[in-house]
């Protein structure tokens, strides 16, 4: 039977072998570019130095960036919440025809480009915009406000592309919640809103902290959106390390920005992840 | 029976759909503009903008595309399938682990994996080279397509595989004859998520794409951070109306909030 012992292993080798030659193997590269330095006059030298994690830790420049998307991520987070977990309750509370109609419309745009769905955005914010049209038209602003290249409208933008996430996650916890309890809560006298807030709420409790984990991440990470909403003026991480490795050609700034970010994002989930089971271990259960 | 949605709720819940939907109505209004300009048609409509498409460089860019997530999804199934039966057929020391590096494409950033294949790609020699870009795409749907390869083992009846194997069927005739006729609904699923998944990829593609192997996704980037016209529009919504009728394939064969539960975002 040695054989069969070893059957697992050689059917999981091609995917070992691709993950390890083209995701591991590159990260690692990456890792060690980060610690050569660069000039525009000799290139990319092999040394060993810090010089760029002293650049991207200790410059105001790239203080504002990485504080202007871990604030663009929280906002996005925030807003997500804000109008996703009443929406997935919603949704929830639907009828079987509307209920599946609904989850398709606010899922289907997963399937659309984000490069797509940003374009909508970018037409609907420009200078001469529909938004615009319409606020300046029901007399809430006297002259057309700016909303591209600001972080209002990456924020909108972001939260568009991401909240289906939130929703989907929420939607996802409040289908374990027995509709029996919501009318118990009732029956015996509770208000809507004590209903809402003592049942529907811890229920759907690790659908919000999983969602929030969800968009959070992926904020904090998204390049096209903020690339063309935000433009060069409000440039995120991602955008950042496009210009280092596209534009000037200081691929270890780059790898060093992107190691930073990489870091940045494990310690922010698994210190998130910390205090979510410590806070709610009840939840979970 | 949960209680209705009240007045309140609805309008919430109006305005909400409206929030998602108005982004990518406006692009297919703006896209039959007969104007030069962006601008919603209001009196006359025209076909003007979806006729400039051909003969575009957009065109180009749709066909690498194409063979790129084509040839991604396939490969990614290939070595997908074999791993999720040893990983659901089999215990052995070191599987946990195995499934948490299958699955760790998901915790790397796009960005971070779009730099990564960069330096590689420059470091072995594959610079403007599909096969590269094909091998970067793999690796970010592979956890999508060896999920759904899981769930559609998860989902068959093992007493068929056992009574097959114990009447005398070696391991790779089960698999052949049985296992894979019962799975490939779902598989077929699960490549194309992954297709879609590749086709739509843009941030780790714009690192590594060379003019050879320039995406659609890629190509409209460059083209809106330039400048904004009706053209990208009407790109925009042949590729809305695409996903509108991939949306109704995949509802009617699969459910389509089963399969997206496991997609990727930015």
């Amino acid at each position: 039977m040695t054989e069969r012992r070893h059957l697992p292993y050689g059917l999981s080798a091609p995917a070992t072998l691709v993950l390890t030659a083209f995701m591991a193997a590159p990260l690692v590269m990456v890792l060690l570019l980060s610690f050569h330095t660069f000039t525009m006059a000799t290139g990319i030298r092999p040394e060993v130095s810090l010089a760029n994690y002293v650049e991207v830790l200790g410059d105001g420049y790239f203080h504002t960036i990485f504080g202007r998307t871990f604030l663009l991520a929280a906002a996005v987070t925030g807003v997500a919440a804000l109008i996703g977990v009443p929406e997935a309750y919603i949704i929830h509370r639907m009828r079987p025809p509307w209920r599946s109609i609904f989850l398709l419309v606010i899922l289907g745009p997963l399937l659309v480009s984000v490069v797509v769905r940003t374009l909508g955005w970018a037409v609907l914010l420009g200078r001469n915009g529909i938004v615009n049209a319409g606020l300046t038209g029901l007399g809430i602003l006297e002259r057309p406000a700016e909303f591209m290249f600001t972080m209002t409208g990456m924020t909108v933008a972001l939260v568009h592309v991401l909240v289906p996430f939130m929703v989907l996650s929420v939607w996802t916890s409040l289908r374990r919640l027995d509709p029996a309890v919501e009318a118990a809560g009732l029956s015996l006298g509770a208000s809507q809103a004590t209903v809402l807030r003592r049942i529907v709420l811890p229920q759907a409790m690790p659908g919000i902290l999983a969602g929030s984990l969800i968009v959070f991440t992926l904020a904090a990470s998204a390049f096209a959106t903020p690339a063309i909403v935000g433009g060069r003026r409000l440039k995120v991480v991602a955008m950042a390390a496009y210009d280092e490795f596209l534009n000037s050609q200081n691929w270890p700034l780059g790898a060093a920005i992107v190691v930073v970010l990489l870091v940045a994002m494990v310690t922010i989930v698994v210190g998130y992840n910390r205090i979510v089971e410590r806070r709610y271990r009840q939840v979970f259960q | 029976m949960t209680r209705r949605n009240g007045p309140l709720a609805l309008v919430f819940h109006a305005a909400f759909i409206a929030f998602i939907l108005a982004p990518l109505v406006v692009v297919c209004l703006v896209a039959f503009t007969p104007e030069a300009y962006l601008s919603i048609p209001t009196t006359r409509w025209s076909l003007r903008w979806f006729k400039a498409i051909w003969g575009s460089d957009f065109i180009p860019a749709f066909w690498i595309s194409v063979y790129v997530a084509a040839a991604a999804a396939s490969l990614a199934l290939l070595v997908s399938v074999p791993a999720a039966i040893a990983t659901a057929r089999f215990q052995f020391p070191g599987r946990e682990a195995l499934v948490a590096y299958f699955l760790s494409p998901l915790m790397v950033p796009h960005v971070v994996l779009g730099v990564a294949l960069l330096r590689f790609m420059a470091e072995v020699g594959l610079t403007a080279n599909a096969f590269g870009l094909i091998m970067g795409h793999v690796v970010i749907i592979m956890p999508f397509t060896l999920r759904l390869a899981l769930a559609a083992l998860a989902g068959m009846d093992r007493h068929v595989e056992w009574a097959a194997g114990s009447l005398g069927a070696s391991d790779l005739t089960v698999f052949r004859r049985v296992t894979l006729p019962i799975i490939l609904p779902g598989l077929a699923g699960g490549w194309l998520l992954a297709f879609i998944q590749s086709f739509d990829e843009l941030t780790m593609t714009v690192f590594v794409a060379s003019p050879g192997t320039t995406t659609l996704p890629v190509r409209m980037f460059q083209y809106i951070t330039d400048n904004i016209d009706p053209m990208v529009a009407a790109i925009s919504a042949a590729l809305i109306g695409l996903a509108i009728l991939l949306m109704a394939v995949m509802e009617r064969v699969y459910g389509l909030e089963r399969l997206l539960a496991g997609k990727g975002g930015d």
